[in-house]
Protein backbone atom coordinates (compact mmCIF):
# COMPACT_ATOMS: atom_id res chain seq x y z
CA UNK A 1 0.00 0.00 0.00
CA UNK A 2 1.37 3.39 -0.92
CA UNK A 3 1.98 6.02 1.74
CA UNK A 4 -0.56 8.43 0.28
CA UNK A 5 -3.28 5.82 0.08
CA UNK A 6 -2.63 4.74 3.65
CA UNK A 7 -2.81 8.33 4.86
CA UNK A 8 -6.04 8.93 2.93
CA UNK A 9 -7.65 5.88 4.53
CA UNK A 10 -6.47 6.92 7.99
CA UNK A 11 -7.99 10.38 7.45
CA UNK A 12 -11.20 8.78 6.23
CA UNK A 13 -11.65 6.95 9.53
CA UNK A 14 -11.42 10.26 11.42
CA UNK A 15 -13.82 11.98 9.03
CA UNK A 16 -16.43 9.22 9.33
CA UNK A 17 -16.19 9.11 13.12
CA UNK A 18 -16.52 12.88 13.45
CA UNK A 19 -19.39 12.92 10.96
CA UNK A 20 -21.34 10.35 12.96
CA UNK A 21 -20.69 12.29 16.15
CA UNK A 22 -21.68 15.56 14.50
CA UNK A 23 -24.92 14.21 13.02
CA UNK A 24 -25.83 12.42 16.24
CA UNK A 25 -25.34 15.51 18.35
CA UNK A 26 -26.88 18.18 16.10
CA UNK A 27 -29.46 16.58 13.77
CA UNK A 28 -32.72 15.43 15.33
CA UNK A 29 -33.73 12.00 14.12
CA UNK A 30 -37.35 11.19 14.91
CA UNK A 31 -37.52 14.20 17.17
CA UNK A 32 -34.58 13.22 19.40
CA UNK A 33 -30.82 13.76 19.35
CA UNK A 34 -29.09 10.39 19.46
CA UNK A 35 -26.05 11.95 21.16
CA UNK A 36 -27.35 14.71 23.47
CA UNK A 37 -24.77 17.51 23.64
CA UNK A 38 -24.93 17.57 27.43
CA UNK A 39 -23.32 14.14 27.49
CA UNK A 40 -21.42 14.13 24.21
CA UNK A 41 -20.88 17.82 23.35
CA UNK A 42 -20.47 18.57 19.63
CA UNK A 43 -17.43 18.44 17.36
CA UNK A 44 -17.69 22.18 16.68
CA UNK A 45 -17.72 23.10 20.34
CA UNK A 46 -14.83 20.80 21.23
CA UNK A 47 -12.84 22.18 18.30
CA UNK A 48 -13.44 25.78 19.28
CA UNK A 49 -12.48 24.92 22.86
CA UNK A 50 -9.19 23.40 21.68
CA UNK A 51 -8.53 26.48 19.55
CA UNK A 52 -9.23 28.76 22.50
CA UNK A 53 -6.96 26.73 24.80
CA UNK A 54 -4.15 26.97 22.32
CA UNK A 55 -4.81 30.64 21.45
CA UNK A 56 -4.91 31.85 25.04
CA UNK A 57 -1.84 29.77 25.83
CA UNK A 58 -3.49 28.02 28.81
CA UNK A 59 -2.68 24.61 27.41
CA UNK A 60 1.08 25.10 27.09
CA UNK A 61 1.68 25.35 30.79
CA UNK A 62 -0.27 22.16 31.46
CA UNK A 63 1.37 20.35 28.56
CA UNK A 64 4.81 21.32 29.81
CA UNK A 65 4.04 19.97 33.28
CA UNK A 66 2.78 16.67 31.91
CA UNK A 67 5.76 16.43 29.55
CA UNK A 68 8.27 16.98 32.36
CA UNK A 69 6.54 14.39 34.54
CA UNK A 70 6.51 11.88 31.68
CA UNK A 71 10.17 12.45 30.84
CA UNK A 72 11.31 12.17 34.47
CA UNK A 73 9.22 9.04 35.03
CA UNK A 74 10.68 7.45 31.93
CA UNK A 75 14.30 8.34 32.63
CA UNK A 76 14.24 7.32 36.30
CA UNK A 77 12.18 4.16 35.67
CA UNK A 78 14.36 3.10 32.75
CA UNK A 79 17.60 3.74 34.64
CA UNK A 80 16.35 1.68 37.58
CA UNK A 81 15.09 -1.07 35.28
CA UNK A 82 18.41 -1.29 33.43
CA UNK A 83 20.42 -1.34 36.65
CA UNK A 84 18.32 -4.00 38.35
CA UNK A 85 17.80 -5.96 35.14
CA UNK A 86 21.55 -6.36 34.71
CA UNK A 87 22.14 -7.07 38.36
CA UNK A 88 19.48 -9.78 38.57
CA UNK A 89 20.45 -11.39 35.27
CA UNK A 90 24.09 -11.68 36.28
CA UNK A 91 23.34 -12.83 39.85
CA UNK A 92 20.80 -15.68 39.70
CA UNK A 93 20.74 -16.02 43.50
CA UNK A 94 19.62 -12.41 43.93
CA UNK A 95 16.99 -12.92 41.24
CA UNK A 96 15.70 -16.07 42.93
CA UNK A 97 15.44 -14.37 46.34
CA UNK A 98 13.55 -11.33 45.07
CA UNK A 99 11.42 -13.14 42.51
CA UNK A 100 8.18 -13.50 44.59
CA UNK A 101 8.36 -9.88 45.76
CA UNK A 102 8.87 -8.58 42.24
CA UNK A 103 5.87 -10.53 41.02
CA UNK A 104 3.84 -9.25 43.97
CA UNK A 105 4.62 -5.60 43.36
CA UNK A 106 4.19 -5.95 39.61
CA UNK A 107 0.74 -7.50 40.06
CA UNK A 108 -0.40 -4.53 42.16
CA UNK A 109 -2.70 -2.10 40.31
CA UNK A 110 -0.62 1.09 40.38
CA UNK A 111 -3.64 3.33 40.93
CA UNK A 112 -3.83 2.20 44.55
CA UNK A 113 -0.29 3.50 45.03
CA UNK A 114 -1.23 7.01 43.91
CA UNK A 115 -2.71 8.16 47.25
CA UNK A 116 0.34 6.84 49.09
CA UNK A 117 2.72 8.69 46.78
CA UNK A 118 0.62 11.81 47.26
CA UNK A 119 0.98 11.53 51.03
CA UNK A 120 4.70 10.91 50.77
CA UNK A 121 5.65 13.32 48.02
CA UNK A 122 2.91 15.96 48.06
CA UNK A 123 0.72 17.28 45.28
CA UNK A 124 3.62 18.51 43.11
CA UNK A 125 5.12 16.71 40.16
CA UNK A 126 7.06 14.09 42.15
CA UNK A 127 4.06 12.03 43.21
CA UNK A 128 3.14 11.73 39.50
CA UNK A 129 6.71 10.89 38.55
CA UNK A 130 6.76 8.17 41.20
CA UNK A 131 3.59 6.63 39.82
CA UNK A 132 5.06 6.62 36.30
CA UNK A 133 8.30 5.13 37.57
CA UNK A 134 6.52 2.13 39.09
CA UNK A 135 5.00 1.44 35.67
CA UNK A 136 8.11 2.02 33.52
CA UNK A 137 10.51 0.26 35.85
CA UNK A 138 8.95 -3.17 35.47
CA UNK A 139 8.67 -3.08 31.69
CA UNK A 140 12.30 -2.05 31.28
CA UNK A 141 13.44 -4.37 34.04
CA UNK A 142 11.88 -7.49 32.51
CA UNK A 143 13.15 -6.63 29.04
CA UNK A 144 16.73 -5.93 30.11
CA UNK A 145 16.71 -9.09 32.21
CA UNK A 146 15.55 -11.08 29.20
CA UNK A 147 18.03 -9.32 26.92
CA UNK A 148 20.98 -10.29 29.08
CA UNK A 149 19.71 -13.85 29.51
CA UNK A 150 19.02 -14.37 25.81
CA UNK A 151 22.48 -13.53 24.51
CA UNK A 152 23.35 -16.32 22.10
CA UNK A 153 25.79 -18.75 23.81
CA UNK A 154 27.80 -18.96 20.58
CA UNK A 155 28.25 -15.19 20.36
CA UNK A 156 29.23 -15.22 24.02
CA UNK A 157 31.76 -18.04 23.58
CA UNK A 158 33.17 -16.26 20.54
CA UNK A 159 33.56 -13.03 22.50
CA UNK A 160 35.27 -14.76 25.39
CA UNK A 161 37.66 -16.62 23.10
CA UNK A 162 38.50 -13.29 21.50
CA UNK A 163 39.86 -12.40 24.91
CA UNK A 164 37.18 -10.06 26.23
CA UNK A 165 37.24 -9.31 29.93
CA UNK A 166 34.07 -8.70 31.94
CA UNK A 167 33.97 -5.00 31.16
CA UNK A 168 34.39 -5.61 27.43
CA UNK A 169 31.77 -8.36 27.48
CA UNK A 170 29.40 -5.88 29.05
CA UNK A 171 30.12 -3.19 26.48
CA UNK A 172 30.22 -5.29 23.32
CA UNK A 173 27.79 -8.10 24.10
CA UNK A 174 25.43 -7.71 27.06
CA UNK A 175 24.73 -3.99 26.70
CA UNK A 176 23.74 -4.02 22.98
CA UNK A 177 21.62 -7.10 23.48
CA UNK A 178 19.82 -5.67 26.51
CA UNK A 179 19.33 -2.34 24.75
CA UNK A 180 17.73 -3.98 21.75
CA UNK A 181 15.20 -5.65 24.04
CA UNK A 182 14.60 -2.44 25.90
CA UNK A 183 14.03 -0.45 22.74
CA UNK A 184 11.64 -3.02 21.41
CA UNK A 185 9.41 -2.09 24.35
CA UNK A 186 10.06 1.63 24.12
CA UNK A 187 6.57 2.44 22.84
CA UNK A 188 4.97 0.64 25.77
CA UNK A 189 7.22 2.11 28.43
CA UNK A 190 6.96 5.70 27.16
CA UNK A 191 3.18 5.24 26.95
CA UNK A 192 3.07 4.02 30.53
CA UNK A 193 5.17 6.94 31.74
CA UNK A 194 2.50 9.22 30.30
CA UNK A 195 -0.31 7.16 31.80
CA UNK A 196 1.34 7.43 35.22
CA UNK A 197 1.64 11.20 34.88
CA UNK A 198 -1.92 11.80 33.70
CA UNK A 199 -3.56 9.44 36.20
CA UNK A 200 -1.55 11.03 39.00
CA UNK A 201 -2.65 14.49 37.90
CA UNK A 202 -6.22 13.34 37.64
CA UNK A 203 -6.23 12.10 41.22
CA UNK A 204 -4.85 15.26 42.73
CA UNK A 205 -2.76 18.12 41.40
CA UNK A 206 -2.76 21.76 40.41
CA UNK A 207 -1.45 21.51 36.86
CA UNK A 208 -1.16 19.13 33.89
CA UNK A 209 -3.47 17.63 31.29
CA UNK A 210 -4.95 15.24 33.81
CA UNK A 211 -5.77 18.24 36.02
CA UNK A 212 -7.44 20.04 33.08
CA UNK A 213 -9.64 17.06 32.34
CA UNK A 214 -10.50 16.56 35.98
CA UNK A 215 -11.44 20.23 36.42
CA UNK A 216 -13.74 20.16 33.41
CA UNK A 217 -15.34 16.96 34.60
CA UNK A 218 -16.04 18.48 38.01
CA UNK A 219 -18.37 21.09 36.46
CA UNK A 220 -19.93 18.76 33.87
CA UNK A 221 -18.07 20.62 31.12
CA UNK A 222 -18.09 17.78 28.58
CA UNK A 223 -16.59 19.93 25.83
CA UNK A 224 -13.70 20.71 28.17
CA UNK A 225 -13.16 17.00 28.91
CA UNK A 226 -13.12 16.10 25.23
CA UNK A 227 -10.84 19.02 24.41
CA UNK A 228 -8.40 17.84 27.08
CA UNK A 229 -8.56 14.30 25.73
CA UNK A 230 -7.95 15.57 22.22
CA UNK A 231 -4.86 17.51 23.23
CA UNK A 232 -3.63 14.45 25.13
CA UNK A 233 -4.15 12.22 22.09
CA UNK A 234 -2.23 14.57 19.79
CA UNK A 235 0.52 14.75 22.38
CA UNK A 236 0.72 10.93 22.47
CA UNK A 237 0.90 10.72 18.68
CA UNK A 238 3.80 13.18 18.54
CA UNK A 239 5.70 11.34 21.26
CA UNK A 240 5.08 8.06 19.44
CA UNK A 241 6.54 9.44 16.21
CA UNK A 242 9.56 10.60 18.14
CA UNK A 243 10.03 7.15 19.67
CA UNK A 244 9.75 5.50 16.26
CA UNK A 245 12.42 7.84 14.88
CA UNK A 246 14.78 7.04 17.77
CA UNK A 247 14.10 3.33 17.35
CA UNK A 248 14.88 3.35 13.64
CA UNK A 249 18.08 5.20 14.35
CA UNK A 250 19.32 2.87 17.10
CA UNK A 251 18.18 -0.49 15.84
CA UNK A 252 19.46 -0.33 12.25
CA UNK A 253 21.26 -3.61 12.78
CA UNK A 254 18.05 -5.54 13.28
CA UNK A 255 16.25 -7.23 10.43
CA UNK A 256 13.07 -5.31 9.65
CA UNK A 257 9.88 -7.22 10.19
CA UNK A 258 7.83 -6.86 7.06
CA UNK A 259 5.02 -4.41 7.80
CA UNK A 260 2.18 -3.52 5.47
CA UNK A 261 3.05 -6.10 2.83
CA UNK A 262 -0.01 -7.41 1.14
CA UNK B 1 59.03 -26.97 1.16
CA UNK B 2 55.95 -25.84 -0.67
CA UNK B 3 55.43 -29.22 -2.32
CA UNK B 4 56.15 -31.43 0.62
CA UNK B 5 52.78 -31.99 2.17
CA UNK B 6 54.11 -35.28 3.47
CA UNK B 7 57.00 -33.91 5.53
CA UNK B 8 56.73 -34.99 9.09
CA UNK B 9 55.13 -31.87 10.50
CA UNK B 10 53.97 -33.83 13.51
CA UNK B 11 57.57 -34.44 14.56
CA UNK B 12 58.03 -30.74 15.28
CA UNK B 13 56.88 -29.30 18.60
CA UNK B 14 53.15 -30.04 18.56
CA UNK B 15 50.75 -27.12 18.68
CA UNK B 16 48.06 -29.26 20.26
CA UNK B 17 48.52 -32.50 22.19
CA UNK B 18 45.66 -34.40 23.71
CA UNK B 19 46.61 -37.20 26.04
CA UNK B 20 44.03 -39.74 27.17
CA UNK B 21 41.29 -37.12 27.03
CA UNK B 22 37.95 -38.11 28.54
CA UNK B 23 34.89 -35.86 28.48
CA UNK B 24 31.72 -36.73 30.33
CA UNK B 25 28.46 -34.88 30.66
CA UNK B 26 26.96 -35.34 34.09
CA UNK B 27 23.36 -35.00 35.07
CA UNK B 28 22.22 -35.33 38.64
CA UNK B 29 20.90 -38.77 39.48
CA UNK B 30 21.98 -40.31 36.21
CA UNK B 31 25.17 -42.04 35.17
CA UNK B 32 27.46 -39.64 33.33
CA UNK B 33 27.38 -39.75 29.54
CA UNK B 34 30.89 -40.38 28.31
CA UNK B 35 31.08 -38.43 25.09
CA UNK B 36 34.78 -38.79 24.42
CA UNK B 37 37.02 -41.43 25.94
CA UNK B 38 40.79 -41.94 26.05
CA UNK B 39 41.49 -39.80 23.03
CA UNK B 40 45.04 -38.90 22.20
CA UNK B 41 46.15 -36.88 19.23
CA UNK B 42 48.69 -34.30 18.23
CA UNK B 43 48.55 -31.44 15.75
CA UNK B 44 51.93 -30.19 14.54
CA UNK B 45 52.80 -26.52 14.40
CA UNK B 46 52.16 -26.08 10.69
CA UNK B 47 49.76 -28.92 10.24
CA UNK B 48 46.21 -28.94 8.93
CA UNK B 49 44.39 -31.80 10.63
CA UNK B 50 40.77 -32.74 10.05
CA UNK B 51 38.55 -34.88 12.22
CA UNK B 52 35.74 -36.77 10.54
CA UNK B 53 33.23 -39.04 12.15
CA UNK B 54 29.55 -39.93 12.26
CA UNK B 55 27.13 -37.30 13.57
CA UNK B 56 27.01 -36.95 17.32
CA UNK B 57 30.35 -38.67 17.88
CA UNK B 58 31.75 -35.84 19.95
CA UNK B 59 33.88 -34.04 17.36
CA UNK B 60 32.65 -30.63 18.45
CA UNK B 61 33.01 -31.60 22.09
CA UNK B 62 36.64 -32.40 21.47
CA UNK B 63 37.17 -29.02 19.83
CA UNK B 64 35.49 -27.22 22.74
CA UNK B 65 37.87 -28.97 25.12
CA UNK B 66 40.87 -27.73 23.10
CA UNK B 67 39.43 -24.21 23.17
CA UNK B 68 39.00 -24.44 26.92
CA UNK B 69 35.23 -24.00 26.75
CA UNK B 70 34.78 -27.47 28.30
CA UNK B 71 36.68 -29.03 31.15
CA UNK B 72 37.79 -32.61 30.47
CA UNK B 73 36.92 -35.24 33.10
CA UNK B 74 40.37 -36.78 32.74
CA UNK B 75 43.45 -36.48 30.62
CA UNK B 76 45.27 -33.40 29.51
CA UNK B 77 45.24 -30.75 26.82
CA UNK B 78 48.61 -29.26 26.01
CA UNK B 79 49.07 -26.22 23.82
CA UNK B 80 52.61 -25.63 22.61
CA UNK B 81 53.89 -27.85 25.40
CA UNK B 82 52.02 -26.07 28.18
CA UNK B 83 49.01 -27.61 29.92
CA UNK B 84 45.87 -25.66 29.15
CA UNK B 85 44.11 -23.89 31.99
CA UNK B 86 41.08 -21.75 31.33
CA UNK B 87 40.44 -20.50 27.81
CA UNK B 88 42.96 -21.17 25.07
CA UNK B 89 44.33 -17.71 24.26
CA UNK B 90 46.40 -18.94 21.31
CA UNK B 91 43.38 -20.27 19.47
CA UNK B 92 40.95 -18.68 17.07
CA UNK B 93 37.65 -20.51 16.90
CA UNK B 94 35.35 -20.49 13.89
CA UNK B 95 31.95 -21.76 14.97
CA UNK B 96 29.40 -23.73 13.02
CA UNK B 97 26.67 -21.23 13.89
CA UNK B 98 26.93 -17.51 13.27
CA UNK B 99 29.01 -16.06 16.05
CA UNK B 100 29.50 -12.53 14.77
CA UNK B 101 27.83 -9.75 16.75
CA UNK B 102 24.56 -8.92 14.99
CA UNK B 103 24.66 -5.34 16.32
CA UNK B 104 27.98 -4.48 14.68
CA UNK B 105 28.75 -3.88 11.01
CA UNK B 106 31.04 -6.30 9.17
CA UNK B 107 33.92 -3.85 9.58
CA UNK B 108 33.33 -3.34 13.31
CA UNK B 109 33.02 -7.08 13.81
CA UNK B 110 36.40 -7.71 12.20
CA UNK B 111 38.07 -4.81 14.01
CA UNK B 112 36.68 -5.98 17.35
CA UNK B 113 39.45 -8.49 18.06
CA UNK B 114 42.11 -5.82 17.74
CA UNK B 115 40.14 -3.21 19.65
CA UNK B 116 39.71 -5.36 22.72
CA UNK B 117 43.42 -6.11 22.61
CA UNK B 118 43.96 -2.39 23.12
CA UNK B 119 44.80 -1.21 19.60
CA UNK B 120 43.61 2.31 18.71
CA UNK B 121 40.28 2.24 16.91
CA UNK B 122 41.48 3.97 13.74
CA UNK B 123 44.32 1.50 13.37
CA UNK B 124 42.04 -1.46 14.05
CA UNK B 125 39.55 -0.27 11.44
CA UNK B 126 42.27 0.17 8.86
CA UNK B 127 43.55 -3.35 9.34
CA UNK B 128 40.00 -4.68 9.40
CA UNK B 129 39.46 -3.17 5.94
CA UNK B 130 42.50 -5.07 4.68
CA UNK B 131 41.14 -8.32 6.09
CA UNK B 132 37.67 -7.73 4.69
CA UNK B 133 39.38 -7.30 1.33
CA UNK B 134 41.22 -10.59 1.77
CA UNK B 135 37.97 -12.45 2.33
CA UNK B 136 36.39 -10.64 -0.62
CA UNK B 137 34.01 -8.41 1.31
CA UNK B 138 35.60 -4.99 0.76
CA UNK B 139 32.33 -3.62 -0.61
CA UNK B 140 30.28 -4.88 2.32
CA UNK B 141 32.13 -3.19 5.19
CA UNK B 142 29.12 -1.20 6.36
CA UNK B 143 26.57 -4.00 6.18
CA UNK B 144 25.11 -5.59 9.27
CA UNK B 145 25.18 -9.39 9.51
CA UNK B 146 21.47 -9.75 8.71
CA UNK B 147 22.10 -7.93 5.43
CA UNK B 148 24.71 -10.52 4.37
CA UNK B 149 24.26 -14.02 3.01
CA UNK B 150 25.25 -17.10 5.02
CA UNK B 151 28.51 -17.43 3.10
CA UNK B 152 29.33 -13.76 3.55
CA UNK B 153 28.72 -14.01 7.29
CA UNK B 154 31.17 -16.93 7.40
CA UNK B 155 33.74 -14.76 5.64
CA UNK B 156 33.25 -12.05 8.24
CA UNK B 157 33.71 -14.70 10.94
CA UNK B 158 36.88 -15.94 9.26
CA UNK B 159 38.35 -12.44 9.02
CA UNK B 160 37.32 -11.77 12.62
CA UNK B 161 39.30 -14.81 13.73
CA UNK B 162 42.33 -14.40 11.47
CA UNK B 163 42.94 -10.70 12.15
CA UNK B 164 44.08 -11.66 15.65
CA UNK B 165 46.77 -13.92 14.16
CA UNK B 166 46.01 -16.88 16.39
CA UNK B 167 48.67 -19.61 16.37
CA UNK B 168 45.97 -22.26 16.27
CA UNK B 169 42.76 -22.33 14.26
CA UNK B 170 39.87 -24.41 15.55
CA UNK B 171 37.06 -24.88 13.07
CA UNK B 172 33.80 -26.63 13.90
CA UNK B 173 32.07 -27.54 10.64
CA UNK B 174 32.46 -23.89 9.68
CA UNK B 175 31.02 -24.37 6.20
CA UNK B 176 28.37 -26.86 7.30
CA UNK B 177 25.30 -24.71 6.68
CA UNK B 178 26.47 -23.52 3.23
CA UNK B 179 25.56 -24.91 -0.17
CA UNK B 180 28.02 -27.13 -2.05
CA UNK B 181 29.46 -24.48 -4.39
CA UNK B 182 29.93 -21.94 -1.62
CA UNK B 183 31.65 -24.59 0.49
CA UNK B 184 34.25 -25.22 -2.21
CA UNK B 185 34.83 -21.49 -2.67
CA UNK B 186 35.21 -21.07 1.09
CA UNK B 187 37.57 -24.08 1.15
CA UNK B 188 39.80 -22.45 -1.43
CA UNK B 189 39.67 -19.14 0.39
CA UNK B 190 40.70 -20.89 3.60
CA UNK B 191 43.55 -22.76 1.88
CA UNK B 192 44.83 -19.54 0.33
CA UNK B 193 44.83 -17.67 3.63
CA UNK B 194 46.28 -20.65 5.46
CA UNK B 195 49.18 -21.02 3.01
CA UNK B 196 50.38 -17.51 3.93
CA UNK B 197 51.56 -18.52 7.41
CA UNK B 198 50.53 -22.16 7.91
CA UNK B 199 48.95 -22.11 11.32
CA UNK B 200 48.07 -25.29 13.12
CA UNK B 201 44.49 -26.13 12.18
CA UNK B 202 42.08 -28.56 13.77
CA UNK B 203 39.15 -28.80 11.41
CA UNK B 204 36.01 -30.73 12.30
CA UNK B 205 33.72 -31.80 9.49
CA UNK B 206 31.36 -34.57 8.49
CA UNK B 207 32.29 -34.09 4.85
CA UNK B 208 35.09 -36.54 4.02
CA UNK B 209 35.84 -34.98 0.63
CA UNK B 210 36.26 -31.57 2.21
CA UNK B 211 38.55 -33.06 4.84
CA UNK B 212 40.80 -34.76 2.26
CA UNK B 213 40.91 -31.72 -0.01
CA UNK B 214 42.06 -29.40 2.78
CA UNK B 215 44.16 -31.44 5.21
CA UNK B 216 47.59 -32.89 5.83
CA UNK B 217 46.06 -35.58 8.01
CA UNK B 218 42.55 -36.91 8.44
CA UNK B 219 41.56 -38.49 11.75
CA UNK B 220 38.53 -40.73 12.09
CA UNK B 221 36.49 -40.79 15.24
CA UNK B 222 34.41 -43.76 16.24
CA UNK B 223 30.69 -43.53 16.88
CA UNK B 224 29.78 -42.27 20.35
CA UNK B 225 29.45 -42.72 23.26
CA UNK B 226 33.04 -43.31 24.34
CA UNK B 227 34.19 -41.98 21.00
CA UNK B 228 37.89 -42.06 20.28
CA UNK B 229 40.25 -41.60 17.37
CA UNK B 230 40.42 -44.86 15.47
CA UNK B 231 42.16 -43.86 12.27
CA UNK B 232 44.95 -41.53 11.22
CA UNK B 233 45.46 -41.04 7.50
CA UNK B 234 48.21 -38.92 6.00
CA UNK B 235 47.08 -36.99 2.91
CA UNK B 236 50.07 -36.87 0.59
CA UNK B 237 48.50 -34.66 -2.07
CA UNK B 238 50.77 -31.89 -3.31
CA UNK B 239 50.20 -28.31 -2.19
CA UNK B 240 49.15 -25.74 -3.21
CA UNK B 241 45.85 -27.39 -3.92
CA UNK B 242 42.63 -26.29 -5.48
CA UNK B 243 39.82 -27.52 -3.27
CA UNK B 244 37.53 -28.32 -6.20
CA UNK B 245 40.00 -29.63 -8.79
CA UNK B 246 41.86 -31.88 -6.38
CA UNK B 247 38.73 -34.01 -6.24
CA UNK B 248 39.50 -35.23 -9.78
CA UNK B 249 42.99 -36.45 -8.83
CA UNK B 250 43.36 -40.27 -8.92
CA UNK B 251 45.29 -40.21 -5.64
CA UNK B 252 42.35 -38.35 -4.08
CA UNK B 253 40.11 -41.28 -5.00
CA UNK B 254 42.48 -43.83 -3.55
CA UNK B 255 42.65 -41.94 -0.26
CA UNK B 256 38.91 -41.41 -0.25
CA UNK B 257 38.27 -45.12 -0.73
CA UNK B 258 40.71 -46.13 2.00
CA UNK B 259 39.34 -43.68 4.56
CA UNK B 260 35.70 -44.24 3.64
CA UNK B 261 36.04 -47.98 4.13
CA UNK B 262 36.98 -47.34 7.74
CA UNK B 263 34.51 -44.51 8.28
CA UNK B 264 31.56 -46.38 6.82
CA UNK B 265 31.60 -48.98 9.56
CA UNK B 266 31.23 -46.23 12.16
CA UNK B 267 28.51 -44.40 10.29
CA UNK B 268 26.54 -47.63 9.90
CA UNK B 269 26.93 -48.22 13.62
CA UNK B 270 25.29 -44.87 14.40
CA UNK B 271 22.37 -45.53 12.11
CA UNK B 272 22.00 -49.06 13.47
CA UNK B 273 21.56 -47.65 16.96
CA UNK B 274 19.13 -45.02 15.80
CA UNK B 275 16.99 -47.63 14.09
CA UNK B 276 16.94 -49.91 17.13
Amino acid sequence: MSRMKLFALQALVAVVAIAIWWIGSTVKIGGVLLLPPFFFSTPGEVFSRVVRMVATGVVWHHLAVTLIETALAFVIGAAGGILFGFWFARKPTVAAVFDPYLKMVNALPRVVLAPIFMLWLGLGIWSKVALGVTLVFFIVFFNVYQGVKEVSPVVLANARLMGMNDRQLFRHVYWPSALSWMFSSLHTSVGFALVGAVVGEYLGSSAGLGYLIHQAEGVFDIAGVFAGMFVLAVFVLIIDWGVTAIENRLLVWRPQAPIGND
Amino acid sequence: MEVSGETSAADARPAIRLDGLRIAFGQKGRPAYEAVDATSLTVGENEFVSIVGPTGCGKSTLLNAVAGLLKPAAGGVEVFGRPLSGLCREAGYLFQQDAVMPWKTALDNVALGLEIAGRPRAEALEEARVWLGRVGLARFADRYPHQLSGGQRKRVGLAQVLIRHPKILLMDEPFGPLDAQTRQIMGNLLLGLWAADRKAVLFVTHDLEEAIALSDRVLIMSAGPNARVIGDHRIDLARPRDASEIRLDPRFHELHRAIWNQLRAEVVKTYGEDAA
